[in-house]
């Protein structure tokens, strides 16, 4: 049961159950989850393709509804939070409209929310400037490359100036150098923004680089299996993941994959 | 720079077709003309050579097929020669049927868009007016043409509007077709992201489907212009040959003035290449604005 929505939890998930009709009978994509996310927290998701993960993150952003259990974002109802713009989430591929530049793909958001000129240019340029992008407001996306235009849109869901950031393998798509840069970016950009993140992932370094706690899934039907603590450094570069403590750590989600995973089909 | 090297390298292929053709159109004259003017010959006794029956059967007056000198002769004529307000300039005409086609692609571009968002936006229009709007294709203009105008007469409207509503009735359903496909063009992660936003209808429509289905809009546009002349030249046939480039072809049958009809063939194909060519520019125009000069607007993550 969910006790009083007063409480430092920001995402609350109690017995939550998904199942979707296909052609070949019901999928159980998530059976009785139960999980709350503390404010301040970066909390990854990883596990196998089809374990849930994602849907698990639509269920908060309210995309998908479940079939059973209580959610509570921010202490609302997800389609509540989603309403009040509680949240910003970036999708897995930039998801940017060809036909705006830059700037205009950020000021999207904002426009639908009816913030003045003034302040949509404003808050554009901030978020800009905080993924690194300044003097690349006038180009359009193809004009950037896939890691850039994946920053502009971690800027776009920052320009709303969510408590609360959803990512759906944003980085899924990007090639290992890149990645790992905008994994440090993401993490800078965490401490100094206080926010709280909610983070799918299929890649265990990224997950454990990343996180202050890692949700471990898997399949058939989508659960949680494990959750681990993972309080490294504050100030940890990459080369945190040479050292033995992530290592530990790694293996332990590692050995969690394993176990819920069972490799017979 | 390309644009420049793409004209002169598309000079010389264009020019040796329209050559082609014209060598082709001249040896055709002779084919076909050659019948009579051999009969002509025979029954006056005349000794003829092959040169003979070619420069004669380029200079019939009632050809069957007239040779390219003649049909530019009727075109000098009936354009130039002609004061514009005379029943005989083929710029009177051309301007009849091109008001027609006009008003009929600006009413069909309207109806089209309208029943494609009707389409997309209700479901209920979704199963019932799709079947409608394809069955409507397939019924023969032709038959359905003289109908419309002998309709529209007893009820004592005539002219403009009854013709343009057959180029309208030609000219909705690819506008239709292509902004169903556009508006429905934007991916589910982008119809996702305008709902994080807690976007509403009107601004999902106005932010993301329709800047989506501008390109779609434009390839219909293009096929549209061109069934409205069409559907414009249609209609002038029933009216009883009063004006405009249908009734010059019907005319020019009536008599077996072969030159009249090829002139106002030749000019109907001219002013459609013309029509089709202004769209494409206003389409260049537009993309450029919207995409920063390149051809990349369609949705594609």
């Amino acid at each position: 049961m969910i006790a009083d929505s007063n409480s430092n939890y920001v995402v609350q998930v109690d017995q939550v159950s998904l199942d979707f009709a296909t052609k070949d009978g019901i999928v159980s994509a998530l059976s009785e989850v139960g999980l709350s996310i503390e404010k301040g927290e970066f909390v990854s998701f990883i596990g196998p393709s089809g374990c849930g993960k994602t849907t698990l993150m639509r269920v908060l952003a309210d995309l998908e509804t479940p079939t059973a259990g209580q959610v509570r974002v921010n202490g609302m109802t997800p389609a509540q939070a989603r309403q009040e713009r509680a949240y910003g989430y970036v999708f897995q591929a930039p998801a940017l409209l060809p036909w705006r530049t830059v700037q205009d793909n950020v000021m999207l958001p904002l426009e639908i929310m009816g913030k003045s000129k003034a302040q949509q240019l404003q808050l554009a340029q901030q978020y800009l400037q905080l993924v690194n992008l300044t003097g690349f407001e006038n180009k359009f996306p193809w004009q950037l490359s896939g890691g850039m235009q994946q920053r502009v849109s971690i800027a776009r869901a920052l320009s709303v100036e969510p408590q609360l950031l959803f990512m759906d393998e944003p980085f899924g798509a990007l090639d290992e150098i890149t990645r790992d840069h905008l994994n440090e970016q993401l993490l800078r950009l965490w401490q100094q923004t206080q926010k709280t993140v909610v983070f799918v992932t299929h890649s265990i370094p990224e997950a454990v680089f990343l996180s202050s706690r890692i949700v471990v899934m898997s399949p058939r039907p989508g659960r949680i299996i494990d959750v681990i603590d993972c309080n490294l450094p504050l100030d940890r570069t990459l080369d945190i993941r040479e050292t033995k403590e992530f290592l530990a750590i790694a293996h332990r989600v590692r050995q969690g994959l394993r176990t819920g995973h069972s490799y017979d089909d | 720079m390309t644009t420049k090297a793409r004209n002169t390298s598309s000079t010389i292929p264009v020019l040796t077709v329209v050559m082609a053709i014209i060598v082709i159109w001249y040896a055709g004259a002779v084919q076909l003309n050659s019948p009579q003017i051999i009969d002509r010959y025979v029954k006056k006794g005349i000794d003829w050579s092959y040169t003979q029956l070619a420069l004669d059967s380029w200079s019939m007056k009632r050809a069957v097929l007239p040779a390219p000198h003649q049909v530019a002769l009727e075109l000098k004529q009936t354009i130039i020669d002609k004061p514009i307000t005379s029943k005989r300039s083929l710029v009177y005409h051309s301007a009849i049927t091109l008001s027609s086609t006009l008003l009929g692609f600006v009413l069909g571009t309207g109806l089209g868009i309208i029943l494609a968002i009707g389409i997309v936006y209700v479901v209920t229009l979704d199963r019932s007016l799709m079947p409608w709007v394809i069955t409507s294709q397939t019924i023969p203009i032709l038959a359905l043409a003289p109908m419309v105008i002998v309709v529209f007469g007893a009820m004592g409207i005539s002219g403009l509007l009854p013709k343009a509503l057959i180029s309208m009735y030609l000219c909705f359903f690819p506008v239709t077709v292509g902004m169903v496909k556009g508006l429905r063009s934007p991916s589910p992660m982008l119809v996702d992201l305008m709902a994080t936003y807690n976007a509403s209808q009107w601004q999902v429509f106005w932010r993301l489907r329709l800047p989506a289905a501008v390109p779609f809009l434009f390839a219909s546009l293009k096929v549209a212009i061109a069934l409205s002349l069409v559907g414009a030249i249609v209609a002038e046939l029933p009216t009883g040959g009063q004006a405009g480039l249908g009734a010059r072809l019907l005319s020019g049958s009536y008599y077996g003035q072969t030159n009249l009809i090829w002139a106002a063939l030749i000019m109907a194909a001219v002013m459609s290449a013309g029509l089709v060519s202004i769209i494409g520019y206003v389409e260049r125009r537009v993309t450029l604005r919207l995409a920063g000069g390149q051809d990349r607007l369609q949705v594609t993550s």
